[in-house]
């Protein structure tokens, strides 16, 4: 079901809304209406507990009310029978089965309309009969309705830590610099990448946020489709990720270097690769937010100033190992010195005997990997999902920008300040805005210090 | 597999309202990118200025219909100012990661719990359209034919013989001011790429040096550009909003953008009626795809096995994805494009 909305881009009312009224009565209750706010009455509607048994199944009254009154709190599916709908309404936005939590007397709201506004029916498991022509003046994409949850699961990373406190203004800071620390160098992983195929190609890769998915991805399949334990899945995915780094070097962006394809072009072609490399993902895991089998709900180390749950230490040591190995191997080795080399001045780096196509294909690949492992770790602290790439993409960007386009150490020093920043910020705003604040930062770098914290001015021009 | 059907739908929606929208988003788009160089990812924000311009003022200050429309042209206006004072003397990936950047912003902004009274949140707002459709001139009763092209009951059907195009009241409105708007600004679009102003902003794609070296103000060209792609971009956000009689800050989202450029790069850039043309082939191509795609699971041509109902869109989307990458590759024109003037690069 979460998966029609990814198609249709709607958030509408999830339809949830506690009802003003603080009753002691548990239950669940509504009013259905048709776009002209007349009301709708017998359409069936089924509450079913978690488990999947059948509580009650109502018909709403002449004025458009129903209620099905509950024994105990807890979850509950409330499903909209499609079917028993009046000729030609069907519910906007293509969510006739809801997921309620009850604590007290609960609204559900099913948006009535003569056609959806977007969303793609028919692919709730219950809908059945829709009229084949209510879908056909669909809206492309956009992002998942699930939205709102997801980002509440985004954000519920961070604000963990908060609930676990929330008292104590210095604690709660510590806890948030830790996770900030955390979440930039998840940036940082994929930003080098990033950075570095910027510094070399000269290409604005907006295809870099679904590497990060991919990792995800390829660890999920070898861990939930194979049964592999997570930390083999975890390698598989990083070794895929290069591969895939390097496969997508050679297949497309290689050749189109030799073509001499403008970057304007070869951005907007990135854009292409993003957009199909997202849908390929939900085509194949569909549109929830899964998670791996194995450490989901770590239980946290307490040390009173300080909860962090293990995971996260253990990513983020292994996050800072590669990135202080990367800019090790960029300072001290053959290829990185090359890399840097190419990075600087292509043709430069060229008449000096450096395979500039190697090079380029070598930062590919490992940022590839990276943007990988990037994926597999966030996936591990918080599920994989077919958009994350993209929502981290525009923090990479602002970490980027931040740190100097083209400059691998920019991106990571970029990363840790973005991150910070990001979870820093909800000491002050609210965390659905937190996002807001890294991108403000952006857009304020570029306009008193485009060339960013570790770049030169004249790469701007 | 009833392929009438399929096909009707297909060309009722190449003609239809949502293709309007995404063709007037692209004309602003094929301003800013296809004659001057400027890569806006944003262009889902200026969208979002005139939706959002419009709904609050009528919803949320309670003043008159054109107040809003005249308020969401300022707002894109603004929102244009805004973006191009910072980034129009970088390069050009700058303004693209800025703008893509900023209509995130616009986007999580909207649908921040913080000032949902105001603007309904991740709900949106809805209520803002009825003195728009009060403007229509027949009423609801309205029947006549002419030739093939008939009207019943308000409704507007256009009867093939093979394929019949039926439309609401209501979209029959839009679809009227809409191709008005078309016509109108690709006219003046015409006219303007065809005067000295508009060959300053092709030289600007081509070459910014050769062109401030002969003493143009090649910032200020720019942000005309920018301005008034801009404030067509808004155009398209109100045709959104009054096609939906609503406004969502999830529809807003970057793909928005994305498909901006699949309709402009599809239809060719840098001319005229390339937009127009790409916005009806995107629109056939995706509703005949993603129309017979579930067309054949539900008459078992394919079996479930292979593909289920909810995999359809993400699938017509992959397929779409795929078309613009080996378009760009291996036909950057597009249908009517000139591919020379497509060969510009980051500067």
């Amino acid at each position: 079901m979460l998966l029609s909305a990814a198609l249709a881009g709607l958030l509408l009312c999830l339809g949830v809304s506690s009802s003003a009224t603080a009753q002691e009565a548990l239950g669940v209750h509504g009013t259905l209406d048709d776009q002209q706010d007349q009301p709708v009455a017998g359409v069936s509607i089924t509450v079913t507990d978690a488990a999947g048994t059948e509580i009650a199944t109502v018909v709403t009254a002449e004025d458009g009310t129903w209620a099905v009154p509950l024994e105990a709190e807890g979850d509950y599916v409330v499903v909209l029978d499609e079917s028993t709908l009046p000729e030609g309404l069907v519910v906007r936005n293509c969510k006739p089965r809801l997921e309620v939590e009850i604590t007290s007397d609960r609204t559900a709201l099913f948006p009535l309309d003569a056609q959806t506004d977007g969303c793609t029916p028919g692919e709730s498991p219950t809908a059945g009969g829709e009229s084949p022509s209510s879908d056909a003046g669909e809206e492309p994409g956009g992002e998942p309705s699930s939205e709102s949850e997801d980002e509440a699961a985004e954000d519920a990373a961070a604000d963990e830590v908060s609930e676990v406190e929330g008292e104590g203004g210095a604690t709660r800071a510590i806890s948030l610099l830790v996770s900030g620390l955390h979440f930039g160098l998840m940036i940082a992983l994929a930003a080098v990448g990033l950075s570095m195929v910027f510094g070399t190609t000269g290409l604005t890769n907006f295809a870099h946020g679904d590497l990060v998915t991919f990792g995800g991805v390829m660890a999920l399949l070898f861990n939930v489709t194979l049964g592999l334990p997570v930390w083999v899945a975890a390698i598989a995915a990083v070794v895929l990720g290069a591969a895939f780094g390097w496969a997508q070097d050679w297949g497309l962006w290689s050749p189109l270097r030799r073509r001499g394809t403008g970057l304007v072009s070869m951005m907007i072609i990135s854009i292409g690769v993003a957009l199909l490399i997202r849908n390929a993902t939900l085509f194949f895991i569909g549109g929830e937010r899964l998670r791996y089998s194995d450490y989901v709900g770590q239980r946290p180390w307490d040390f009173g100033w300080l909860v962090v749950t293990p995971k996260e230490v253990v990513t983020g040591a292994i996050a800072l190992a590669v990135c202080i190995l990367v800019g090790l191997a960029l300072v001290y080795t053959r290829l990185g010195k090359a890399t840097r080399a190419v990075a600087d001045n292509p043709s430069l780096a060229a008449s000096t005997g450096i395979d500039v196509n190697k090079v380029v294909r070598l930062v590919w690949t490992i940022g590839g990997a990276l943007a990988a492992m990037s994926g597999v770790f966030l996936s591990i602290s918080d599920g994989v999902k077919f958009d994350m790439g993209q929502h981290l993409l525009l923090l990479v960007f602002a970490a980027v920008v931040l740190g100097g386009l083209g400059t691998a150490f920019g991106a990571f020093v970029g990363a840790m300040l973005i991150g910070v920043f990001v979870q820093m910020s909800t000491l002050v705003v609210a965390p659905e805005l937190k996002y807001v604040g890294a991108l403000a930062v952006l857009i304020i770098i570029m306009l008193t210090r485009p060339q960013g914290i570790l770049g030169r001015r004249e790469r701007i021009g | 597999m009833d392929w009438q059907f399929i096909f009707s739908q297909a060309l009722t929606q190449a003609i239809g309202p949502t293709m309007l929208v995404y063709a007037l988003g692209a004309i602003g788009l094929n301003l800013q990118f296809g004659y001057t160089g400027l890569l806006n990812f944003g262009q889902a924000a200026f969208a979002a200025m005139g939706a959002y311009g419009l709904a609050l003022s009528v919803v949320a200050w309670g003043l008159p219909f054109w107040w809003g429309i005249v308020i969401g042209l300022a707002a894109a206006c603004v929102m244009a100012l805004l973006l191009g004072i910072p980034t129009l003397r970088l390069r050009a990936d700058y303004l693209a990661i800025v703008t893509i950047a900023a209509a995130e912003i616009v986007r999580r902004l909207a649908r921040a719990t913080v000032w949902s009274d105001t603007t309904g949140g991740s709900d949106g707002m809805r209520g803002f359209s009825e003195p728009f459709f009060e403007l229509i001139p027949w009423d609801r009763e309205a029947t006549w034919t002419f030739l093939f092209v008939s009207m019943d009951g308000g409704r507007l059907a256009v009867d093939f013989g093979i394929f019949e195009l039926q439309y609401s009241y209501r979209d029959t409105w839009i679809m009227v001011v809409g191709w008005a708007l078309v016509l109108l600004i690709t006219g003046v679009m015409a006219l303007l790429i065809h005067s000295p102003w508009g060959r300053v902003l092709k030289g600007i794609r081509e070459d910014e040096e050769a062109v401030r070296s002969l003493g143009k103000n090649v910032f200020a060209y720019k942000m005309q550009a920018l301005v008034m792609g801009g404030i067509i971009g808004a155009v398209a956000g109100f045709l959104f909003a009054l096609s939906r009689a609503n406004v969502q800050p999830d529809t807003f989202t970057t793909d928005f953008t994305f498909y901006f450029y699949v309709v402009l790069i599809l239809g060719g850039a840098a001319r005229i009626f390339g937009p127009v043309l790409g916005a009806a082939l995107f629109w056939f191509l995706y509703n005949i795809l993603s129309q017979g795609l579930s067309q054949a699971i539900r008459a078992e041509v394919i079996p479930p096995s292979v593909l289920d109902a909810t995999q359809v869109g993400p699938l017509v989307f992959l397929l779409l994805g795929l078309g613009m990458v080996l378009l760009l590759i291996f036909r950057p024109q597009g249908l009517i494009g000139n591919r020379k003037e497509l060969m510009f690069d980051v500067r």
